[in-house]
């Protein structure tokens, strides 16, 4: 498939001066889309987003359009519509650079995605980490409140919405859906069980939908140019499978690691890893070769050189053995790093960022650290190795101790760092070397 | 004497019309307040806690949750440098970054230099892995960043 004759969606207006401000938004025809919306019945705007077959950019890959469908009906009193800003998973930083450089487009979307879904009140949680994106949040929605665009009876259409902006304070687990509905409310962030679903029971009880940042940003485009044109792009559902829900339109692609130019990259769902790192990264940096490349996020766990070719769609990652595409970060590991040192790094980040609430993720994280840090000191045993596959497969929703996914993100580079480089685990255990020494990191 | 500021408490009531619960304007609360004295006393736990109609376990409950916020024993120094350990940053030299400045200010992640001047953090995933690595100084990103260049940008000539 060549992707030469792609034009970015999402990236168009990036770099443009003064890209961020309203009048250079409409200027390139921004909240056309939103008139046009406003001018359909709510349920009109869902059939459109559903039948693009637009499926959630924050990682899970669930279809927009069929979760606004969850909504109840006959609804008296208020739903949200939450926005996932909190954007923390390692190597992802889409949502920057969307909101700095055209945060109208990804608020049209949200104007338009709560006409929708009845909301009248939409809260848009931003990880604190964006200072800058706050500032320019915070100035583009002023502009619109100015313009008409939000507040009262929105382009005299008689609808009303107001868009809050909440400042998260530095915590992983506000990325989960129902952790962010708690922490919006001003508790700590422990996800909730469910069901019941945030469509039904979701922030202050009330029915709730949560969106990511880059999900918002594709609604427009699917409004002007209709659900055809959004699924001329990307991966086609396998026929053959009757689960699958396809992979279309744009995708924002973040690289970074041992890349020459690592950045943010759009292209149609699917390109192969193999493609993104030596067409639009610039190759494996020193001229060295990759040995490990995580797809989407450090929580989908690894692919191996020989795993490249793999399209980076929502079901390609899963074929060889990672969670899924996630958040589409790719961070690219060269054959000069120890997959130990990665694996404890990863280990050590979801250690510090277990909300602590349920049992298996809080020890699980924290022993799979602990073993990993024996094994670089020089202390490890063989059985480590099994010792750390068996915590990666007791702990997660998947084998179903614990209440949210974030442990699902702490097995999988386990399960994926040990089964596709087990040969460098025992060497480095047999061999009793150390990594460097790096006494600050169990500092925090 | 209140211990909330003026502005504090204005910042407060602004927020308490945005969110049908007082508890949800915790975190805004708990934010205005660090930003202003560097740290929440207990003394401004119990003021959030009285106009938000919470008790004042609740409002730490919630604080200690997030390792974001510093007690009065432990406050911030005037900037707060956050260094990034994640893995895009870790393969570019983020550990060795945070090392580095520990050496140079004599502190540990955690610490503030003895002249009160700057706070040093070791921070988990930043979203700015296309610029690793990076730092954070107060709310503000900075990419592709040497020992040098953080040394200039919070400590000028001292």
């Amino acid at each position: 498939m060549s992707n030469d004759n792609f034009q970015p969606v999402l990236l168009a207006r990036q770099n443009k001066p003064n890209s961020h401000t309203l009048a250079s938004y409409q200027a390139d025809g921004g909240y056309q889309a939103l008139a046009k919306a406003l001018k359909m019945a709510n349920t009109e705007v869902i059939d459109v987003v559903k039948a693009s077959g637009l499926r959630g950019r924050g990682g899970a890959g669930f279809p927009t359009g069929l979760k606004w469908t969850f909504l109840p009906k006959d609804v008296k009193g208020p739903i949200y519509l939450c926005i996932n800003g909190d954007e923390s998973e390692p190597g992802t930083f889409n949502n920057r650079v969307l909101i700095e450089q055209d945060p109208h487009q990804v608020l049209e979307g949200i104007v338009i995605s709560s006409f929708a879904t009845r909301t009248t009140t939409a809260y848009f949680y931003l990880r604190y980490e964006y200072g800058r994106c706050y500032r320019v949040l915070k100035d583009a929605i002023d502009e619109m409140y100015d313009n008409n665009l939000l507040g009262k009876n929105i382009l005299g259409s008689g609808y009303d919405l107001d868009i809050h902006l909440h400042r998260g304070a530095c915590a992983y687990i506000c990325g989960e859906e129902t952790g962010l509905i708690e922490s919006l409310e001003g508790k700590r962030a422990w996800p909730r069980i469910k069901p019941p679903f945030p469509a039904i029971e979701g922030a202050f009880r009330k029915p709730t939908v949560v969106n990511n940042v880059e999900t918002m940003a594709c609604i427009p485009h699917i409004i002007n140019h209709g659900p055809e044109w959004f699924m001329s792009m990307g991966i086609p559902k396998d026929p053959n499978n009757p689960r699958d829900a396809g992979s279309y339109g744009p995708k924002l692609y973040c690289i970074s690691g041992h890349v020459n130019k690592p950045g943010l990259v759009e292209l149609p769902m699917g390109i192969s890893a193999r493609d993104l790192i030596e067409k639009h990264a610039g190759g494996v940096w020193k001229g060295r070769k990759a040995k490990a490349v995580v797809p989407g996020g450090i929580s989908m766990g690894f692919m191996s050189e020989s795993e490249l070719d793999t399209p980076l769609d929502f079901a390609g990652p899963g074929r060889v053995g990672c969670l899924g595409l996630g958040t589409a970060a790719v961070i690219v590991i060269d054959d000069h790093t120890s997959m130990v040192d990665v694996l404890y790094n990863a280990c050590r980040f979801f250690a510090h960022e277990s909300c602590g609430q349920c049992t298996p993720c809080r020890e699980g994280t924290a022993w799979s650290t602990k073993i990993l840090e024996r094994i670089r000191d020089g202390r490890g045993k063989l059985s480590d190795i099994d010792l750390l596959l068996e915590i990666s497969s007791s702990i997660g929703t998947i084998p179903g101790t614990t209440i949210c996914g974030l442990a699902d993100g702490a097995a999988w580079p386990m399960k994926t760092a040990i089964n596709k480089f087990r040969g460098e685990f025992e060497e480095y255990i047999k061999s009793g070397r150390k990594s460097e020494s790096r006494s600050l990191a169990g500092a925090h | 004497m209140s211990e909330l500021s003026t502005n504090a408490k204005k910042v407060i009531e602004e927020h308490l019309g945005r969110y049908p619960s007082k508890q949800a304007v915790t975190l805004p609360a708990l934010h205005v307040v660090q930003q202003e004295t560097g740290c929440v006393s207990r003394k401004a736990i119990s003021e959030i806690a009285d106009i938000l109609e919470l008790s004042p376990a609740q409002i730490n409950d919630t604080l200690s949750f997030y390792g974001f916020f510093r007690t009065e024993e432990d406050p911030l120094g005037k900037k707060r440098v956050w260094i990034c350990r994640s893995l895009p940053c870790m393969l570019r030299g983020g550990e060795e970054l945070l090392a580095e400045l520990c050496q140079r200010w004599g502190i540990q992640p955690g610490q503030t230099t003895a002249d009160g001047e700057v706070t040093l953090e070791l921070a988990e995933c930043l979203g700015a892995c296309d610029g690793a690595p990076c730092m954070l100084v107060d709310d503000e990103l900075t990419l592709r960043v040497t020992a040098d260049d953080v040394e200039k940008q919070v400590r000028g000539n001292k």
